[in-house]
Formats: C-alpha cells, sequence, structure tokens
C-alpha cells in the first residue's frame, strides 16, 4: 500500500475525520514542542541547587544530585559495591525465567534459583560481610527488592493456594477460600499497616522482623491471593479428560499436579500472572505510608530539601518515566506471551 | 471393624484435615496468647469501647455532616466511610464513562486518534496511582492563590484551595421533581420489558429509548415548572481573600477525583475494547445481510454481546477503585484509612480494633459491591434456552 493511499483511508477516509485529523494535527502542534523544550532543550541537566536552574525548561540537576539515593537509599557507601553487584546479577537471574532460547539456559536455571538467597544474603550481610540495616536501603533497590521479590516468592503460594481452593477437601479449600477473599477484599495498604503496627503486637518477645521485611511479607501476602486467583483460572481451563487420564495412568495427586495439569495451566496463565505481577510492581511504591524510602519515598524526601523547593514536577516525572520503563517493558513482554501461545496453540490445532 | 489403611484416600484426607485444621487453630491459639500477653505488658486496654470517646481532632472534609472535634471516634468513623464511599460513587461513575468513550474511541477508524487514546492508556496504566494521585495533588496546590483564581466559566474558579463551583439550593417543593424522576424511571423499566415481551409476542418495535429518554427528562421539567422552580444555585463570591458561599470542594478530593478516574479508567477502556473485538465478525456480517441497519446492529448485536464480556472485569474494576481510594491517605484526603484508621489508631493506641473494623468495613463494601454487579451480570447473561 502506497504512503497515499495509506494516509487517505486511515486520516482522511471522510469528512468528519479530516476534522478529527486536522484538530489532532493543531493540538499535537501546540504541546509537542513546547514539552520537548521544558523536558530537554531548554531544561537544566547540571547545577548545584535550585538557582543554578536558570533556563525554561525542567531543573533535572536534582536527579544528578540525588542519583545515589535514587539508587541506592541510604546505603553506606564502602558497601555499595554489594548492591552493584546484585544490580549487575540482576539480568542472569531474570532472563533465564524469561527467555526460552537464552544459551546455556539450563545452567542459568540453577542460579535464577540461587539468585534470590545471594541478594538476601549480600543486602543484608552475614558471615564474612558486614550487616547493612534494611532502613538503609531505598531507592531503586528497595522497589525492586519488594517487587521483584515479592512476585517471586509470592508465585509458589499463589499455586498451592490455587490447588487448595480447588482441593475435593472441604476443610483445606475453605481455609484458602477465606483466605483468598480477605486479601483480594481489602486495600493493600490496610495489609501493609497491619504489617507495619500490628504485626509487633502479635509475635512473641524477642523476635523482631524489621520495617522492609514487614512489608514485603505484606506484599507477598497481596500477591500471593491475587496469583491464586489467576493460577484457579488456568486450572479450570484443564479439560476434565486431563485429569481422568492422568488417575488412569495412576499417577498420585502430587504426581499429576506437577507433572500433567501444572505445566499446562500455568502456561496458558503466564500473560495474565505477568499482568497482576504489573500491578504488584506499582502497588510497592503504597509503602511510603509506612515510611519506607522507596523510589517515590526518595524523590519526596528530595522535595522536601530546601536547596531543591518546588521541584514536584520533574521528581514526579522521573519516578514516573522508571516505572513506565519496567511496566510497559513487562506488558510488552506479556502480550507477546499471548501472540506466542495462540501460535504455539494454532501449530498442535493443525 | 475400623482399619487403618494409608493407601484410603478417604481415611487420608480425613488425616490431612485433621492437621491441617490442628495446626492453625493451635497457631491462632499462640497468636491470640501472645498477642493477649503483649497488649498487657504495654498496658493497652482492649474492646470498643473507645469508639465513644470524643476525637479532639478536625477533619478537613466532611460534606455530610456538620463534623466538631468534640464528636466520638464513631462518628470519625461514619464520617470517613461517607467520604470513602462518595469518592468511590463519583470515581467509578466517571471512569465508566472515560473508559468507554476511550475504549471506543481506541476501535476509532482514525489511525492518530485511537493512536491517541493508546498513549493514553499506556502512560496512565503503567505508571502508580500513588504517583499519579501526588502528581495532581502537587499541581493542584501550586496553582495560583485565591485572588488570582483561574475561571472556568461564570462560576467555577480553581485556586490551590481547591474548586469553588455553585452550590445548589433545593427549596422545600423539589421533593415533588425528585419524586417525579424516581416514577419515571420505574415507569421507563416497567416500558423496557413490557415492550421487549410485546417485541418477543409480535415483533413490533416501539422507539424504547426516545420514549423513555423523553419522559425521564420532560416530566420532571414540567413538575419542575409547576412547583415553582425550587432550585437556585448561590454562586461562590470572591469577597476579601476568600470566597463566601457557594461549594468549597478541596484540592485532595479534586486530585483523588482526578488520579482515580483517569487511572481506572484506562483499565475499562481495554476491557470495552476487548469486549467489543469479543463479537465475532460473522455476527456482524450476519446482521447486515439481513439487511439490519448500522444503529439496529449496534444496540441488538454488538453491545448485548459485549456486554456480557465487559461486566465482570468491570466489577472488579469498581472494587479495585474503591480500594485504591484508601491510597487518600498519601494526599491526605480524610478518607475511612487516614480518618479512622489513621488519626483515630494513632491518638487512642487501639491498633487492632481499628485495623479491624477498617478491613471488615472494606470487606463488606467489596462484598456489596459484588452482589450487585453479579445480580446485574445475571440479568445480561445469555439464556439458554
Amino acid at each position: 500500500m502506497t504512503a497515499y493511499s495509506w494516509i487517505k483511508e486511515n486520516l482522511f477516509s471522510s469528512w468528519l475525520n479530516s476534522i478529527v485529523t486536522l484538530v489532532i494535527i493543531y493540538f499535537l502542534a501546540s504541546i509537542v514542542p513546547p514539552l520537548l523544550d521544558w523536558l530537554i532543550f531548554e531544561a537544566t541537566f547540571i547545577a548545584d541547587d535550585r538557582t543554578g536552574c536558570t533556563t525554561d525548561g525542567a531543573c533535572w540537576a536534582i536527579i544528578g544530585a540525588r542519583s545515589y539515593q535514587f539508587l541506592y537509599g541510604f546505603y553506606p557507601t564502602e558497601e555499595v559495591w554489594r548492591v552493584n553487584l546484585v544490580y549487575a546479577l540482576l539480568p542472569l537471574g531474570i532472563l533465564p525465567l524469561i527467555w526460552e532460547g537464552m544459551p546455556y539456559r539450563k545452567q542459568f536455571l540453577v542460579f535464577a534459583v540461587v539468585y534470590p538467597f545471594l541478594v538476601f544474603f549480600l543486602l543484608y550481610g552475614g558471615p564474612g560481610l558486614t550487616e547493612v540495616a534494611s532502613n538503609k536501603w531505598g531507592g531503586l533497590l528497595l522497589t525492586l527488592f519488594l517487587g521483584l521479590g515479592g512476585i517471586i516468592i509470592a508465585f509458589p503460594l499463589s499455586v498451592f493456594l490455587a490447588l487448595g481452593r480447588r482441593s475435593k477437601m472441604p476443610a483445606i479449600s475453605a481455609i484458602c477460600v477465606v483466605f483468598i477473599e480477605f486479601i483480594r477484599g481489602v486495600p493493600l495498604i490496610t495489609l501493609l499497616f497491619f504489617g507495619s503496627m500490628m504485626l509487633p503486637l502479635f509475635l512473641p518477645e524477642g523476635l523482631n522482623i524489621d520495617t522492609v521485611l514487614r512489608a514485603l511479607v505484606a506484599v507477598i501476602i497481596f500477591q500471593a491471593a491475587y496469583g491464586a486467583e489467576v493460577v484457579r483460572g488456568g486450572l479450570q481451563a484443564m479439560p476434565k479428560g486431563q485429569y481422568e487420564a492422568a488417575q488412569a495412568l495412576g499417577l498420585s495427586y502430587w504426581q499429576m499436579n506437577y507433572q500433567i495439569i501444572l505445566p499446562q495451566a500455568l502456561k496458558i496463565t503466564i500473560p495474565a500472572l505477568v499482568n497482576t505481577a504489573i500491578g504488584l510492581f506499582k502497588d510497592t511504591s503504597l509503602v511510603i505510608v509506612i515510611g519506607l524510602l522507596d523510589l517515590l519515598g526518595i524523590g519526596r524526601a528530595a522535595l522536601a530539601d530546601t536547596k531543591w523547593m518546588a521541584l514536584h514536577v520533574e521528581v514526579y516525572v522521573f519516578i514516573a518515566a522508571i516505572f513506565f520503563i519496567f511496566c510497559f517493558g513487562f506488558s510488552r513482554y506479556s502480550l507477546y506471551l499471548e501472540k506466542k501461545l495462540n501460535t504455539d496453540n494454532d501449530s498442535e490445532n493443525k | 471393624m475400623f482399619k487403618i489403611d494409608f493407601s484410603d484416600q478417604k481415611f487420608r484426607a480425613i488425616i490431612i484435615q485433621t492437621l491441617v485444621v490442628g495446626l492453625l487453630a493451635y497457631g491462632l491459639y499462640f497468636l491470640v496468647d501472645t498477642t493477649a500477653y503483649n497488649l498487657e505488658k504495654r498496658n493497652i486496654a482492649t474492646g470498643f469501647g473507645f469508639l465513644d470517646d470524643p476525637a479532639g481532632f478536625d477533619i478537613s472534609f466532611s460534606p455530610f455532616y456538620n463534623y466538631v472535634a468534640t464528636d466520638s471516634h464513631f462518628v470519625v468513623f461514619l464520617v470517613g466511610l461517607g467520604n470513602t464511599l462518595l469518592i468511590s460513587l463519583v470515581g467509578c461513575i466517571a471512569a465508566t464513562f472515560l473508559g468507554f468513550s476511550v475504549g471506543i474511541i481506541r476501535l476509532s477508524s482514525n489511525w492518530l486518534l485511537s493512536r491517541l487514546a493508546y498513549v493514553y492508556v499506556e502512560i496512565t496504566r503503567n505508571i502508580p496511582l500513588i504517583l499519579q494521585l501526588l502528581f495532581w495533588y502537587a499541581l493542584l496546590i501550586n496553582l495560583p492563590r485565591v485572588k488570582n483564581s483561574i475561571a472556568l466559566g461564570e462560576s467555577f474558579f480553581l485556586n490551590n484551595r481547591g474548586l469553588n463551583s455553585p452550590l445548589p439550593l433545593f427549596g422545600d417543593n423539589f421533593i415533588y421533581v425528585f419524586a417525579t424522576i424516581f416514577l419515571t424511571i420505574i415507569f421507563a423499566i416497567f416500558f423496557s420489558r413490557w415492550a421487549k415481551k410485546k417485541q418477543e409476542e409480535t415483533g413490533k418495535q416501539y422507539p424504547l429509548f426516545l420514549i423513555n429518554f423523553a419522559s425521564i427528562l420532560i416530566f420532571p421539567i414540567i413538575v419542575y415548572f409547576i412547583s415553582g422552580s425550587p432550585l437556585d444555585f448561590e454562586d461562590p463570591v470572591l469577597k476579601g481573600f476568600n470566597f463566601v458561599g457557594g461549594m468549597k470542594i478541596p484540592p485532595e478530593f479534586v486530585a483523588m477525583f482526578l488520579g482515580l478516574s483517569i487511572y481506572t479508567a484506562s483499565f475499562i477502556s481495554e476491557i470495552v475494547r476487548a469486549g467489543i473485538l469479543s463479537v465475532s465478525k460473522g455476527q456482524i456480517e450476519a446482521a447486515k445481510s439481513l439487511g439490519l441497519q448500522q444503529k439496529v446492529i449496534m444496540n441488538w448485536v454488538i453491545i448485548p454481546q459485549a456486554l456480557r464480556v465487559i461486566v465482570p472485569p468491570l466489577t472488579s474494576q469498581f472494587l479495585n477503585l474503591t480500594k485504591n481510594s484508601s491510597l487518600g491517605i498519601a494526599i491526605g484526603y480524610a478518607d475511612l484509612v487516614h480518618g479512622f484508621g489513621g488519626i483515630s489508631l494513632n491518638q487512642t493506641g487501639q491498633a487492632i480494633e481499628c485495623m479491624a473494623i477498617v478491613m471488615a468495613t472494606y470487606l463488606v463494601i467489596s462484598l456489596t459491591i459484588s452482589f450487585f454487579m453479579n445480580i446485574y451480570n445475571r440479568s445480561i447473561q445469555m439464556e439458554s434456552r
């Protein structure tokens, strides 16, 4: 199709469409150039404080000045190599999970299982490493820790909850139903409050869980309940014949689920699971209400600095851009999976 | 005779369940026990008696009730609940309208228009809601001062203290107008049912929408004028440093409204788009080949089928919006979590009781919304014959 016919068909197919197109072009022409000026061409990127931003555009210097906190929070400078190591190994920990054609995928999968434990060890410290209390963590580090940690740890839990909800044992399924529906019925904020204010009351003396871990527990519980419903959808989509065939082969309950049902059910739920994971990743920013300094928390702390007053728009746009990159990337990945899944099924049907 | 046989499934199920329930009961007992001990050690009294104590703090936003600081914590709870329900209701309505519009626009044949809607959807749904709320709030409180308010038309004024809008003053006779609206809606429902039945029996169609719309619009207007125009608007007037009269909508409410509806609308638009696309092409082609008009195809073929796909996920978006209204705490909107779950909790120290009440309330709200949406959902599902 030539460019001319494409334009005619998609932009000027009728007089109404032509008017709409012209209005939008006028709207874009009057919005985009000033926006770009503000964002890039007239922005100040390096300055010592607010007064250094003399141009009309955005004052991005605040981001540069606070870049360490945005990346690491208040992690001690001499130990920061540990966080850098965690960041550097992150692709190796994630790629084998999401990239099927990765070379040496099997070996890397082993690493992906070890990686979360390595992260805990590196960040907290332990034998051979000085301890860094989690109240020093912040910024992107905390956002990724809560987001990815919550998603990864909640996944097996949601599978068990989904299996439990569909269990034929009435007591087990009742417990799972009550748990799932309760968690899904209340806002995440109340769970975070619950963790931060009430958990200390519930635990015996001497057993102290720090704030970050309490938030992580709340996030995990929340994600597990939402994930469980997605997995349940996948389980329900399995044809009855699969169960009957597995039972006819004499497989036990766990053998049947592990080898026959779950591999198929999880495969079709992956796109939906990725979508709930995106939701959770965004929701981790709620931890600012219990006083944790994730990306958003660090941003708000930067705004309170008298050297950088009234730069709300810059800071919020910057943080929004980071979240957008992660979430949009993940949603593209989920879309790609969905398409791949459809073509896979098509080829099987032929 | 009773035989212990571990290969017997029924027996195994009983054993496993007894074990799980036992463990759970023990765990709960342990928690209750330690909690009681901890509470006693910290000298925290339990019970709901504190609800009657005077709260002693102010609430910034209480549109339905003239709250004063000497009111009890229970009143704080009620005010917070009212604010939560208000923003949820208003937000759901706005999000539905915006979401349906954007969803339909995304299917527009105009490439530029559908791209624009796509950009809106991707930007708003990939950025945390709390960030969007903070953004709107920051924009609103950095607006010009009251003296230099931005005028929107004749009687709406936007400034750093929120939105000043006209206040509707309902006269005594306005109750007749309300009653008429109520009656015409009931009439519309019955007329729709009757018309549907008639159509199924005889095939005769009535201009249903036109008649209902006209009756709901015209009769109340007639009654309005007969009863002596009992509705007045009190415009806000700038006097000195502040506006006098009119309705003052605080920036927290405006930010919540914008944030919640714009965020949720992007999800709803995707649901609407998927719903419309789910109606198979064959249905539309079949309708066209029967010679049906475009309008009839839309109203009788596409929309009824699309709604079946749209309503269940739409329900969960309403639930999400209601739960997300708890983010008001980040910008100081005096909802359930902020007022009762936040300030009351901190003042009384009754963390367990306050959180339990807040969580239970959200559960009740969620279950109520699901209940009504399920009824609606059932009414539009396919009747299998």
